[in-house]
């Protein structure tokens, strides 16, 4: 099967650069999947779980905002963070959703527009690092 | 002639110091070696993201996107990153005398100055002005992006608002570990790319064969905060390297310094001592004239 080259780079270094089979990403307008020879594409990424096929196994990455972009045969996410499923801390990420579950509802009046705009980001990335472990696990 | 003692507690005093600077200076060593370490891994990303602003922005010229709207200029904000402690030579203080020079430059030019200063030292240096917006502290030695992200939300909202018509960022650039020097740089507005070749290849090049999605305009207002946001965290990066390279530097320096006045000293103690003892002697031989008279 034709392959497609993937890279997701973080601020802190490449996480990874393999040629993979198919890519399932986040997009801002829902999920999209890539296989080889995909047209040029550029895209907004949200915060979720990115899932690659690879010798018959899928593995699950989280990634947190960015962008994508598909040229000549290859995937670059360019993301604020990313983790495999794998080395996820479930326990810690629970924590993280509990504690961002109680700031959201302590901030719902309108002059705490910035700390829910936060509490809401990491809500979201404590619920995709569940789901990308969870994923991982099966 | 000053006393034995005094001179003894002199040098034990100065070769106190000298182990203090050489410990600082193979700390800032260590250290250095991990913020080159995380200036390497950002590389990728950095020069990812200005592929990806170069596709995209050379399609955009004609755009009204609120953080590419070019101005006229009658306020101008100043980010200063500099470290937040001090003992690293002259490194804060260019940087400082850089960031006055610039304003006093604006000043001149009619335009109002207002400053955000990242890192305790560049708000020591410029409290005095009276002109700093924000300030941040005690967040150099984490080089977390979220921390750069406060700092560009900040800048960007003040832009967007009509605030400041244009945004510099003043940074000491790591160029190697012997030099580091003020770097100036606009941030805001952010200018559209020129590619090579001109206008009329870009369109036929990548940017009109891209699928976007969403809208181009779209994935702009998503990316362009977040390379403000790139650009502070690279300078907090610099900085941060540029910091240890520069103690590294001024501590070497210290120690030497701390060499030659042990060695000054020393010098100074062995003729205090030969000349006591010529004294003694003196007044041995002296006493034994006198009894011999």
């Amino acid at each position: 099967m034709a392959q497609i080259h993937l890279e997701v780079v973080t601020p802190t270094g490449p996480v990874i650069s393999d040629d993979v089979d198919i890519v399932t990403a986040p997009g801002v307008g829902g999920e999209f999947g890539v296989l080889a020879n995909h047209a040029p594409f550029l895209s907004t990424i949200k915060t979720g779980t990115l899932s690659f096929k690879q010798d018959k196994q899928t593995k699950y990455l989280m990634v947190s905002g960015g962008f994508s972009e598909v040229s000549n045969n290859q995937i670059t996410f360019l993301v604020e963070s990313a983790e495999y499923g794998n080395d996820i801390d479930v326990d810690r990420a629970m924590l993280a959703k509990e504690r961002a579950e109680k700031r959201l509802a302590q901030a719902q009046s309108q002059s705490e527009k910035l700390n829910r705009v936060r509490a809401e980001a990491a809500l979201q990335r404590a619920l995709a690092r569940i789901r990308a472990a969870e994923l991982a696990r099966q | 002639m000053p006393g034995l003692k005094d001179v003894k507690d002199k040098i034990e005093g100065v070769s106190k110091t000298s182990q203090i600077t050489k410990a600082m200076n193979m700390v800032a060593s260590a250290k250095l070696r991990g913020a080159q370490e995380k200036m390497e891994s950002f590389r990728p990303y950095s020069e990812k993201f200005a592929e990806a602003m170069k596709d995209l922005s050379g399609g955009m010229k004609d755009s009204n996107l609120p953080l590419m709207e070019v101005r006229e200029v009658k306020s101008v904000e100043i980010v200063v990153v500099t470290s937040d402690r001090g003992l690293c030579g002259s490194f804060n203080a260019h940087i400082i005398t850089t960031v006055t020079k610039l304003m006093w430059q604006y000043e001149s030019e009619g335009k109002k100055v207002s400053f955000v200063t990242v890192g305790n030292k560049a708000k020591q240096g410029l409290k005095k002005t009276g002109k700093i917006r924000a300030s941040y502290g005690d967040i150099m030695g984490t080089f977390q992006m979220f921390n750069a992200r406060e700092i560009s939300q900040g800048v960007i909202a003040n832009f967007v608002s009509g605030k400041s018509d244009q945004v510099d960022l003043v940074y000491g650039k790591f160029h190697s570990v012997a030099v580091q020097k003020p770097e100036v740089e606009e941030l805001l507005p952010i200018k559209p790319v020129e590619k090579e070749g001109g206008a009329e290849q870009s369109k036929a090049g990548v940017s009109g064969a891209y699928l976007y999605e969403p809208e181009p305009d779209e994935i702009m207002e998503v990316l362009l905060p977040l390379y403000v946001n790139v650009e502070v965290y690279h300078a907090m990066i610099e900085v941060g390297a540029s910091e240890h390279a520069a103690r590294m530097t001024a501590m070497d320096n210290a120690t030497n310094a701390c060499k030659d006045i042990i060695a000054d000293l020393t010098q100074l103690y062995n003729k205090a001592r030969q000349s006591a003892i010529t004294g003694e002697l003196m007044d041995i031989v002296g006493g034994a004239e006198a009894l011999k008279g």
